[in-house]
């Protein structure tokens, strides 16, 4: 045997014998990497919430201050966005909900093989398919020369006028989300054997208290999963409220962009992003109180 | 669970009613890039390909293009390896805090898209670092780690440990155990994590705004044409191409790992 070969054997062989030293060769690069990049970030951008910025140099000074988050307390217009926002991101939340509970139940529960797979196929495509791409699409749909109106017309009946609208961000929205929430809800409905819901019909059940008493109970988790995406995805958009929504639909969203890119103030944006982080850590949490973990 | 025909039925029709919604704004996309009037209108009078060759054509959207497809391939290339790392240690041993190291993965698309970019933004600023496509790059990987992770941890999962026992067992040095023994086991789940990863920094557009200043990648141009309103036809034509790039390795990662974890994750939904 070579030297070479008889040197890697023993630091072979030492590494089997201490797994602790794998352990820490193995993980501590991408936790640096999380460390380092990702946590040192939100801190930084979170200790920036409590600077503010010099109205003339438009530089910040780094001087604790309260004053991003009294503005955003007491200005009546941070209050409607951040109204605005959780009103959208609940209606596209439970819009998907309901519509994705029947579809998924279809696809996992009554739906032949051959067709379960090619609708699963089908499923890949909205979820994939390029964030801009989906929503461009929808521009070209419902503006007032498109695709919806031009149908419309054709067929003679009244046309819509919905583009650029509340209404059409709470379609485009519940578009763009729905295949995040058809997926966990499919994969718990999945989860529950053919055989429970046998023994819940053997036992004299109707359809109705099957899926009301054991069907509804099991999948709950997936739904609160969905539910994350759905809410956190709608919480952090502002190129939907942009492109699609009107002249009065700014989101957190937006209000971030526009301080932080636009206006030039980051400690502004970040005290925003802060208000974004506290909602969303309380839905997590009462995710976690409803076990949604599980299914993430 | 016995149900009516009737309801078998109407849910069957509920479906392919959700399946067209999902699918048909996808084919007004690909319809409008072949249309040759300058303001899109509907229904579409003249046909042409003219502008797939504009597009190609156009330096910027060239250069977009290039920048796009050096951060999906650096960003994906440092996921995989961390990604890699992360699955290995969190399945292989058990340790203190091992759960907080799964939320830690999970919180990058736990959390809005625009908190990330926002958080990267702030610490380039404070350390005075300039926007590159190092910068970017930084920013999409961040993300694209969790994906790779979790196809990587479902084949560990299915997988069994003693194979790897019995390698070292005959005398395989650790180097050798993985190239010959748990490579070929997880390299499917590896290909298939790696594609989802370049798809993902290759559409994503919310975390770059905050972290390109003022270079564009390809979605980053999209969207400014959009808002501007200027270059609509080649708009179309572009995002066709995008369509395309992130559809075709989708479709092959999920024939690979055969569906087994082609779910995309939140913050990264763009």
């Amino acid at each position: 045997m070579s030297n070479g070969a008889r040197l890697r054997q023993r630091a072979g062989a030492a590494l089997w014998r201490r797994p602790w030293l794998r352990g820490v060769l193995t993980l501590s690069p991408p936790l640096l990497w999380f460390l380092v990049v990702y946590l040192a970030s939100l801190v930084t951008m979170l200790v920036t919430a409590f600077f503010s910025v010099n109205s003339l140099t438009g530089s910040v000074v780094y001087q604790w201050t309260w004053s991003n988050f009294s503005q955003i307390l007491t200005q009546p217009v941070y209050g409607s966005i951040i109204l605005r926002t959780l009103v959208m991101a609940v209606a596209v939340t439970v819009t998907d909900a309901l519509v994705a509970l029947p579809f998924a139940f279809f696809l996992a529960k009554i739906a032949s093989r051959r067709w379960r797979q090619l609708l699963l196929a089908m499923l890949l495509l909205p979820l994939w398919a390029s964030y801009l791409a989906k929503v461009y699409a929808w521009i070209n749909i419902l503006s007032d020369k498109g695709v919806l109106p031009g149908i419309e017309s054709r067929l003679g009946l009244p046309t819509t006028h919905i583009a650029y609208s509340n209404i059409a961000m709470w379609i485009v929205f519940s578009y763009l989300w729905l295949p995040f929430m058809i997926v966990p809800i499919y994969g718990a409905f999945e989860r529950v054997p053919d055989s429970l819901l046998e023994a819940s019909s053997d036992l004299g059940a109707g359809a109705w208290s099957t899926f009301r008493w054991i069907l509804l109970p099991m999948v709950l988790p997936g739904v609160v999963a969905g539910s994350i995406f759905t809410f956190s995805l709608t919480l952090g958009d502002f190129i939907t409220p942009l492109l699609i929504g009107g002249s009065s639909s700014n989101f957190i969203g937006n209000a971030i962009y526009d301080s932080a890119l636009n206006g030039g103030n980051l400690p502004f944006a970040a005290a925003l992003a802060f208000v974004s982080i506290a909602i969303m850590a309380v839905y997590l949490l009462l995710a976690r109180f409803a076990g949604a973990f599980e299914a993430l | 669970m016995r149900l009516s025909r009737f309801t078998r039925g109407g849910l069957a029709l509920f479906a392919t009613f959700v399946v067209f919604f999902l699918i048909a704004p996808l084919l007004v996309i690909v319809l409008f890039a072949f249309d040759a009037s300058n303001v899109q209108t509907f229904p579409i009078h003249h046909w042409t390909t003219s502008w797939f060759s504009v597009a190609w054509h156009d330096p910027a959207v060239r250069g977009a293009l290039w920048l796009s497809l050096k951060a999906g391939v650096l960003a994906t290339a440092i996921a995989l390896v961390l990604g890699m790392l992360v699955a290995f240690g969190i399945h292989r041993f058990r340790f203190f805090g091992r759960d907080t190291v799964s939320l830690l993965l999970v919180l990058p698309i736990a959390l809005p898209g625009i908190v990330t970019g926002l958080a990267l933004q702030s610490a380039f600023n404070l350390a005075g670092i300039p926007f590159s496509l190092y910068t970017i790059v930084i920013g999409h990987a961040t993300f694209c780690i969790v994906v790779v992770f979790n196809n990587v941890i479902a084949r560990l999962r299915r997988t069994s440990m003693s194979l790897l026992e019995a390698s070292a067992d005959l005398g395989a040095s650790p180097v050798q155990t993985f190239r010959l023994v748990t490579m070929p086991m997880l390299s499917t789940a590896i290909i298939a994590g790696a594609l989802l990863a370049f798809a993902l920094s290759f559409d994503e557009v919310i975390v770059t705004t905050f972290t390109a200043g003022a270079q564009n990648t390809l979605p980053l141009w999209i969207f400014g044409a959009i808002r501007l309103g200027q270059q609509l036809p080649e708009v179309n034509a572009v995002v066709v191409g995008v369509l395309v790039l992130t559809l075709a390795p989708i479709a092959y990662a999920a024939r690979i790992s055969s569906g087994e974890s082609v779910g995309k994750s939140a913050g990264s939904g763009t």
